[in-house]
C-alpha cells in the first residue's frame, strides 16, 4: 500500500503530516495536542475532556452558533476525542471546503472564549454524560479495574473525570489548562485527501505559523510500582448479568514486546476489527459454555498501561469457574509454542484490517496523528513487517512475563440480588 | 486553495452493472480498484413480519444460527475460513428483510459467497448451537431490560404502532426465546427464505460484469418453488392523544425519553421534505434546534436530537435524549415546545438553505468506502428510486420548499397527540 508522505516542522514548532490521496474528492484534517486525562492532576480529573468541550464553544471569528453550522453547510463532518494521552479533532470536508476547517483550528488553537456562562451549562453536559456511562455496569467495573491498577500513574483515572472534580473545575482552571497545553509546539496537523501538496502547505503555513509559540508543556507522569500479587476489586449494581473483567500489564506501544503481545492477542481473544469466533478463548470460554461473551481489549500507549480481557459469564457457571478456565487457556500459551501457521494467520488478518481502513479518507488521517502521539508515522508503515517478524518462542516468553497472576486485577461486576 | 483534482463520481446507471437472474435474484456490482478490498450486502425479504406473536425473536434467532453450522461445515469450520484470511460476513433481521453483509480482500471475494450460499441454502441449526445461542440471546434481553434507552425506544415503538407489526421487538420476549424450537427454526428457512425478491450489492476490486457472473454461479441454481410471500402490511391505528409511558428502573444514575410521532415511509412524497425539515429541527449542526435548546442552551443533555425512521412503511418520527431523572420534566417541556414552534411556523430561509448545502456536501463522505457505496445501491433497489437516484439527489435537495416542509410537518406532527415514553429510575 502507498504510505509516501511529507513531514514538515512549522517555526512555531508545530509538525504537519501530509498524505495525498487521490481516490475520492474529500480532504480530512486532524489537529492532534500532547494532551490527555493523564496529564491531569488529583482533583482536576476531566479537565482535559472539559476542555475539548470548550473548543466547540466559540472564538471572536467563529462564534458558537456559527462554527458547528459552517461545517455542517459545506457537508462536513467534524468531531473531537480526548483519551489518556492526547486530545484530537478532526474535519473531513469536500476537498474544495478544507480550508475553512484549517481557518477553524487555527483560530480556535489561540483565541476561544471559555465564557463563564457556557462553562457552567457545559459542565451539566458533561456531568450528564458521566450519567450516562454511570448506567452502564461495564463502565462501572472498567472504572473500577482502572482506580485499582494504578493508584500512583495518573491513568487512574477515566477521561471523562470524577464527579466530584466536575462539580467544581473552574472557568479559569480550564482556561489555564488550555492556555497551557494548547501551543502550536504541542500540537500536531495530519491531513489527508484530494490535494496538493505544495499548496495546502503553503496555506497551512499562513495559518498556523503566525501564532506564537508557548513553553513546552510537561508531562505528569509518576511511574507505578510494580504489582505485587494479585488484586480482586468488585461493584454492585442493578441487573441479573455477571461481568468479570481481568486486567493484565501491558508496555507502552514502543516497547520491543508490543508486536509480540498484539500476535498472542490475536490468537488469544481475535484480531481487532474482525470477529473473534475461532480465538481460542472463544472456543475455550464461550463454546464450553463459561462465558456468552469475551472480548480482548488493548490500547497503544505512551507509558505501559493494561489488557483487558471482559466476560460476560454463563448463567450457569461460578465466577471462579471462569476464572479457572481462562487460566487453563493462558497457561497453554505458556506452555506450548504457538504454531507459524497461527502467527502468519495473525499477520493476514491485520493485513485484511489495514486494507479496509485504506478505503477511507478519513481514516488514513487518523493515523498519521495517532501514531505520532507515542511514536512516529514509522510505527504504523513498519506495523505488519514487525508482527510477521515475530516467533514462537516470542510468543511463549511474553505469555509467561506478563501474564502472570501476581500482576493481574481482576474485577466483577456483581448484580443485586442473584447469585453470582 | 487546494484545488481538487477530480470531479466526484456518483453512483449511477452508467457504472453500476444490474441484472436480474432466472430464478428472481437481483445482483448490481460496481467496481473501485482504489484498495484491493470488497465489500457486499443484500437482504431478502423474509423477516419478522412472519412471525406469530408466541414465536417473537424467531427471524432474528434464525438469522443469527445461519453461521451456526451448515450441512457441510461446522460453526467452528465457517469461522475459521473467514477469520483465517481477515474477511467478516453476518446476518440480521429486520420487520421486513432478512439482511446480510461481508467484507473480504478481493482475492477472498470466492470464499464470502460460498459461505453466504450455504448459509441460506443449508442451514443445519445444530442443537448444541441453538441452545448457545439462546443463553446467549436470553443474556441480551437482561441486559435490555437494565437498558434505559432501549426501555424507552421499545415502549415508544409499542405505544406508536399499537397493533401493528412495526410495535413489536425484534428480540423478543424471555418466554418467546424460551418458546422456540428447533424445528420452528427449520420451517421458517424452509417457508420464507428464497431466491424471489433476494437482492445482492458488490463493491470493489472486481470488474463488475465478473462480480455478476461469480453471483450467478453460486447463487444461480437456487430454486425454492412455493416460497411464501410476505403479507401486505395494516394500517396502523392513528395516536388519537398525547399517551405517555414510564418505566421505572432503580438504581439509574440517566433517564432516556423518547418523544414522538408516525412519520412518513421512504416512497410517501413528503419525505424529502420531512427529512430536511428533520435535519432543521435535530439533526443539523450541534443536533439542530433540539440539541441547541436542551444541550447547548439549558445543559440538560449530552445527547438530544432528532430522527425520522421511515423505509418500506411508515416509520416513527422521534425526538431521544438522555438526562438527568430530575430534568425530565423540563426536557420533555423543552421539546414539546420546540415540536410546537415546528409546526406553526416551520423552518427559516436560511436554516433549510443550511440543511440543504449539508445533505448535497456530505453525500461524497458517505459514499468514499466500499460499504457506504454498497449501501446506497441497496438504498435505490429497496425503494425502487431508480439507479439514477444519487445524481439527481442535488437537485430533488434543492427543490424543497419552506412551504414543503411546513406541510409535511402538519400532516405528521400534531403536538397534541405525542407518544411519550421515558425510562429511568
Amino acid at each position: 500500500m502507498e504510505n509516501k508522505i511529507t513531514k514538515v516542522s512549522l517555526k512555531n514548532g508545530m509538525k504537519v503530516l501530509l498524505k495525498e490521496v487521490h481516490t475520492s474528492p474529500i480532504i480530512s484534517s486532524w489537529l492532534w495536542y500532547r494532551v490527555g486525562s493523564r496529564d491531569e492532576p488529583t482533583g482536576k480529573t476531566g479537565i482535559s475532556h472539559w476542555t475539548e468541550h470548550m473548543q466547540f464553544k466559540g472564538t471572536k471569528k467563529f462564534p458558537a452558533n456559527i462554527l458547528d453550522k459552517a461545517i455542517s453547510r459545506e457537508g462536513g463532518r467534524w468531531n473531537a476525542a480526548t483519551s489518556r494521552d492526547a486530545t484530537h479533532y478532526y474535519e473531513t470536508m469536500p476537498a474544495d471546503k478544507i480550508d475553512l476547517a484549517l481557518q477553524l483550528e487555527a483560530d480556535r488553537m489561540n483565541n476561544s472564549h471559555f465564557n463563564k456562562k457556557e462553562v457552567a451549562s457545559e459542565r451539566t453536559v458533561i456531568i450528564s454524560e458521566r450519567e450516562g456511562h454511570e448506567n452502564e455496569p461495564v463502565f462501572r467495573m472498567t472504572e473500577a479495574v482502572q482506580q485499582t491498577a494504578f493508584r500512583v500513574h495518573p491513568y487512574h483515572h477515566e477521561v471523562i473525570g470524577d464527579m466530584v472534580d466536575l462539580r467544581t473545575i473552574t472557568r479559569d482552571d480550564l482556561y489555564d489548562h488550555y492556555r497551557k497545553y494548547y501551543v502550536p509546539n504541542n500540537a500536531v496537523l495530519s491531513v489527508a485527501g484530494d490535494f496538493q501538496t505544495k499548496t495546502i502547505l503553503k496555506r497551512i503555513r499562513e495559518l498556523f505559523e503566525p501564532i506564537p509559540r508557548g513553553k513546552t508543556p510537561p508531562r505528569l507522569s509518576r511511574p507505578e510500582a510494580e504489582q505485587k500479587g494479585e488484586v480482586r476489586v468488585s461493584v454492585e449494581g442493578p441487573g441479573e448479568t455477571t461481568f468479570i473483567q481481568v486486567a493484565y500489564r501491558f508496555p507502552n506501544a514502543t516497547h520491543p514486546d508490543y508486536f509480540p503481545l498484539q500476535v498472542f492477542d490475536s490468537l488469544l481473544c481475535g484480531a481487532s476489527g474482525l470477529s473473534s469466533k475461532t480465538s481460542r478463548l472463544y472456543r475455550a470460554l464461550v463454546d464450553k459454555k463459561y462465558a456468552v461473551e469475551v472480548s480482548g481489549w488493548s490500547e497503544a500507549t505512551i507509558d505501559p498501561y493494561l489488557y483487558r480481557i471482559t466476560m460476560i459469564k454463563h448463567p450457569k457457571r461460578k465466577p471462579d469457574e471462569v476464572l479457572a478456565a481462562l487460566d487453563a487457556e493462558i497457561k497453554k500459551l505458556q506452555d506450548v509454542f504457538a504454531t507459524r501457521d497461527e502467527i502468519k494467520r495473525a499477520v493476514k488478518q491485520a493485513r485484511a484490517v489495514f486494507v479496509y481502513g485504506n478505503e477511507n479518507i478519513t481514516s488514513q488521517a487518523f493515523w498519521m496523528g495517532y501514531v505520532e502521539m507515542f511514536s512516529s508515522y514509522e510505527w504504523y508503515t513498519t506495523y505488519l513487517d514487525n508482527l510477521a517478524k515475530v516467533t514462537p518462542q516470542d510468543i511463549q516468553r511474553v505469555a509467561q512475563e506478563y501474564f502472570q497472576p501476581a500482576s493481574r486485577v481482576i474485577g466483577t461486576y456483581i448484580p443485586k440480588g442473584s447469585e453470582a | 486553495m487546494a484545488k481538487p483534482s477530480m470531479k466526484p463520481s456518483l453512483p449511477g446507471p452508467e457504472d453500476i452493472y444490474r441484472v436480474q437472474l432466472p430464478n428472481g435474484i437481483t445482483v448490481l456490482a460496481r467496481s473501485n480498484f482504489s484498495s484491493p478490498s470488497i465489500s457486499m450486502g443484500g437482504y431478502l425479504p423474509a423477516g419478522s413480519i412472519f412471525e406469530v406473536d408466541e414465536k417473537l425473536g424467531l427471524a432474528d434467532f434464525v438469522s443469527s444460527c445461519l453461521m451456526r453450522g451448515t450441512q457441510t461445515r461446522t460453526f467452528d469450520e465457517i469461522y475459521n475460513e473467514l477469520e483465517s484470511v481477515g474477511a467478516s460476513m453476518g446476518f440480521d433481521s429486520t420487520v421486513h428483510n432478512l439482511n446480510f453483509g461481508g467484507r473480504s480482500l478481493v482475492e477472498d471475494f470466492p470464499l464470502l459467497l460460498k459461505l453466504l450460499s450455504e448459509s441460506l441454502f443449508a442451514p443445519a441449526f445444530p442443537k448444541n448451537e441453538v441452545e448457545n445461542l439462546r443463553v446467549h440471546m436470553l443474556t441480551g434481553l437482561a441486559l435490555r431490560e437494565q437498558d434505559t434507552s432501549d426501555l424507552a425506544a421499545m415502549a415508544f415503538d409499542r405505544m406508536l404502532f399499537e397493533g401493528h407489526p412495526y410495535s413489536r421487538p425484534g428480540d423478543g420476549f424471555v418466554e418467546t426465546i424460551q418458546s422456540i424450537t428447533r424445528k420452528d427454526m427449520q420451517e421458517f428457512h424452509h417457508r420464507y427464505f428464497g431466491p424471489s425478491g433476494m437482492t445482492i450489492a458488490i463493491v470493489g476490486a472486481i470488474d463488475p460484469k465478473k462480480a455478476a457472473e461469480a453471483v450467478e454461479k453460486v447463487l444461480g441454481s437456487w430454486q425454492i418453488p412455493g416460497q411464501v410471500s410476505p403479507p401486505e402490511l395494516p394500517d396502523h391505528k392513528p395516536v388519537k392523544k398525547t399517551v405517555t409511558n414510564h418505566h421505572v428502573l432503580p438504581g439509574k444514575s440517566q433517564s432516556d425519553l423518547v418523544i414522538g410521532m408516525i412519520g412518513p415511509g421512504r416512497k410517501d412524497p413528503e419525505y424529502f421534505p420531512a427529512s430536511l425539515g428533520n435535519s432543521v429541527l435535530g439533526q443539523f449542526g450541534m443536533m439542530g434546534r433540539i440539541g441547541e435548546v436542551v444541550r447547548e442552551k439549558s445543559g440538560l443533555a449530552y445527547y438530544a436530537s432528532s430522527s425520522l425512521s421511515g423505509g418500506t412503511g411508515p416509520g416513527s418520527w422521534e425526538v431521544s435524549a438522555g438526562v438527568n431523572p430530575k430534568n425530565l420534566k423540563k426536557a420533555i417541556e423543552l421539546i414539546e415546545k420546540e415540536l410546537r414552534r415546528f409546526v406553526k411556523s416551520g423552518v427559516t430561509k436560511d436554516e433549510l438553505a443550511d440543511s440543504q448545502a449539508n445533505y448535497i456536501g456530505r453525500l461524497p463522505l458517505s459514499l468514499e468506502s466500499n460499504s457506504g457505496v454498497a449501501g446506497a445501491i441497496l438504498n435505490m433497489e429497496r425503494h425502487s428510486l431508480g439507479l439514477d437516484y444519487y445524481q439527481r439527489y442535488e437537485g430533488m435537495v434543492r427543490g424543497v420548499t419552506r412551504a414543503d416542509v411546513l406541510r409535511a410537518a402538519r400532516k405528521y406532527i400534531d403536538p397534541d397527540r405525542l407518544v411519550i415514553s421515558t425510562a429511568g429510575p
